[in-house]
């Protein structure tokens, strides 16, 4: 399906880095980090903890400024703001007087001055984007009490609303129960092909990830590698990343990423069930 | 139920005019600062601003003028000092230095004692119609910033990370909600006094955040809950002889109560 794209139009990039380096007063979190996205990948995001993948997220979301290097999103022309960004753990009072209408009307027009008078239009665009992550009926429900993966669908709503060309998530998957998991999961993935919106989805384990993404992009320490799971899930190219041995076993088309120092048991993939 | 005088005498006049007024920003701001969970700053800065009065005795202006500069300075003071939108400890030491000064100001101006009594625990009925001038000036300039500072704060509040990526500029957000509370501060203390201005910002909030389903409800009913609250206390105020502040801060507690009970 996806080689079908390539062969009607050649996508152009939506994203491209170069030599970016991202500090936190002094310590380097990301350095020397190169790559390119084309409009409509569904791109993984994987890495041990602390390795900076939030932080390649915030600076690509504007949050954190770049110490060193480029980002471009050429394919967004001039929009000013091409990215919609889901930050990592994310939860709300039960008891805020807020809807999940609200919520995601504040992605479309939060950052105007003044009330937002309620009028057919703005309605209109809030419930399709709440159609689009398979809420509709919940325009009207607290959005204090939804499930935790409802919740992410709202977020993910409020990021689709303002029509970006990138959708970043961080960690949308986790705390979540598998079945909710993999509602998530299918429903970026639908928008990604519906809407053509590039998609950069974090998570600890890729296997949820496994039939739908496109590349990942696999961190560790600061360094990044972009390729398929086939280019980028092997011995010799994880070795280097780590700077130690690890192990890749395939089992029942599930990954598992094996560090031998992995006690923290935080290592890609690894299984924890 | 209703003594002569109660609307028709001047000073009751003002009192109405003053309260209502108050009630609706107390309402409104309280909004934010139940939202934000901001209610240590909603407690220190009128409490904070009450040194301002003093200084003012001292220097022969005007209390509500003293009131304003140091309800301002405060909060900027507070947000200055602040590490993100963790307030705590900044608003503890801003409130401390400023009563600090209160305490210098009536020791060296030989503020007369009921004048004091009457800035800690209000006059509803000693309010003049200059101070009733300042009280609506000051609530309307309250009231615009609000209204137009209404949607980056509830973005804010609620999706920081939205606001930020807009580049909003965090410190000043959180500022422009601190001048919002030094306003209502300013037009409060001299009404209930700056002991318990900031039940007004908080009892009447938090009440219509509990039955408010969306932004606009949950304003509208703190709208509302302040000030069946304030008029209320202006009415067995006038017909005990009982302070005031002890009227509202009842209310602003018994209309919590009552909500948490409804919305169960
Ligand atoms: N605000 C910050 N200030 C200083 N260091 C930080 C900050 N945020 C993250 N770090 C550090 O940067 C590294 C990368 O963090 P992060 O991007 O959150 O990793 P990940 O999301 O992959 O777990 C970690 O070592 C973390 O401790
Ligand atoms: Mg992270």
């Amino acid at each position: 399906m996806k080689i079908e794209q390539t062969v009607q139009t050649t996508p152009q990039a939506a994203l491209e880095i170069t030599d970016l380096g991202v500090a936190y007063e002094s310590t380097w979190v990301l350095d020397h980090i190169d790559l390119t996205v084309k409009q409509g990948e569904f791109i993984g995001i994987i890495g041990p903890n602390g390795a900076g993948k939030s932080t390649l997220l915030k600076t690509l979301a504007g949050l954190i400024r770049p110490s060193r290097g480029e980002i471009r999103f050429p394919a967004a022309r001039g929009r000013r703001h091409p990215v919609g960004y889901v930050p990592q753990r994310f939860d709300l009072d039960p008891d805020l007087p807020l809807r999940a209408r609200d919520l995601v009307g504040l992605g479309l027009d939060g950052h105007r001055w003044g009330f937002a008078w309620p009028n057919a239009q703005r309605g209109r665009k809030i419930e399709q984007a709440l159609a689009q992550v398979d809420l509709t009926g919940f325009a009207d429900h607290p959005a204090g009490k939804l499930s935790g993966g409802q919740l992410q669908r709202v977020l993910i709503a409020q990021a689709l609303v303002s029509d970006p060309e990138l959708l970043l998530l961080d960690e949308p998957l986790s705390s979540l129960d598998l079945a909710s998991a993999q509602t998530v999961v299918d429903v970026v993935h639908r928008v990604s092909q519906n809407l053509g919106v590039t998609v950069l989805l974090v998570t600890h384990d890729m296997n949820p990830l496994l039939p739908v993404m496109d590349r990942l992009i696999y961190v560790v320490n600061g360094q990044a590698v972009i390729g398929t799971v086939d280019q980028v899930v092997q011995k010799d190219v994880l070795d280097k990343l780590y700077g130690y041995d690890v192990e890749v076993l395939r089992l029942h088309g599930r990954i598992l990423v094996v560090g031998d120092e992995t006690a923290s048991g935080d290592a890609a993939g690894f299984e924890h069930r | 139920m209703f003594p002569p005088g109660l609307f028709t005498l001047q000073f009751m006049q003002n009192a109405w005019i003053a309260g209502t007024a108050i009630a609706i920003i107390g309402g409104i701001v309280g909004f934010f600062v139940v939202l934000r969970g901001a209610t240590f700053v909603a407690h220190a800065v009128p409490r904070a601003s009450f040194a301002g009065a003093a200084g003012a005795a001292v220097v022969g202006q005007s209390s509500v003028l003293g009131l304003g500069t140091f309800a301002v300075l405060s909060a900027l003071g507070i947000a200055s000092i602040s590490r993100e939108r963790r307030h705590g400890v900044a608003t503890a030491l801003i409130l401390a230095a400023a009563l600090g000064l209160g305490d210098l100001f009536l020791t060296i101006g030989h503020v007369y004692a009921p004048a004091v009594f009457a800035l800690l625990f209000g006059q509803i009925v000693g309010i003049s119609t200059h101070d009733v001038r300042a009280v609506l000036i000051v609530s309307v300039i309250t009231v615009v910033l609000f209204a137009a500072a209404f949607r980056p704060l509830l973005l804010q509040s609620v999706s920081p990370h939205v606001a930020e990526a807009h580049g909003f500029w965090t410190r000043g957000l959180e500022i422009l909600f601190l001048l919002l509370v030094s306003g209502a501060a300013a037009a409060m203390v001299p009404v209930v006094g700056a002991l318990l201005a900031f039940s007004l910002m908080v009892g009447p909030a938090a009440a219509g955040s509990i039955l408010g389903k969306s932004p606009l409800q949950a304003l509208a009913w703190s709208v509302a809950f302040g000030v069946l609250s304030l008029w209320l206390s202006v009415w067995l105020a006038y017909l005990t002889f009982w302070p005031i502040g002890f009227y509202v801060s009842g209310f602003c507690l018994l209309f919590y109560f009552a909500a948490r009970l409804i919305k169960r």
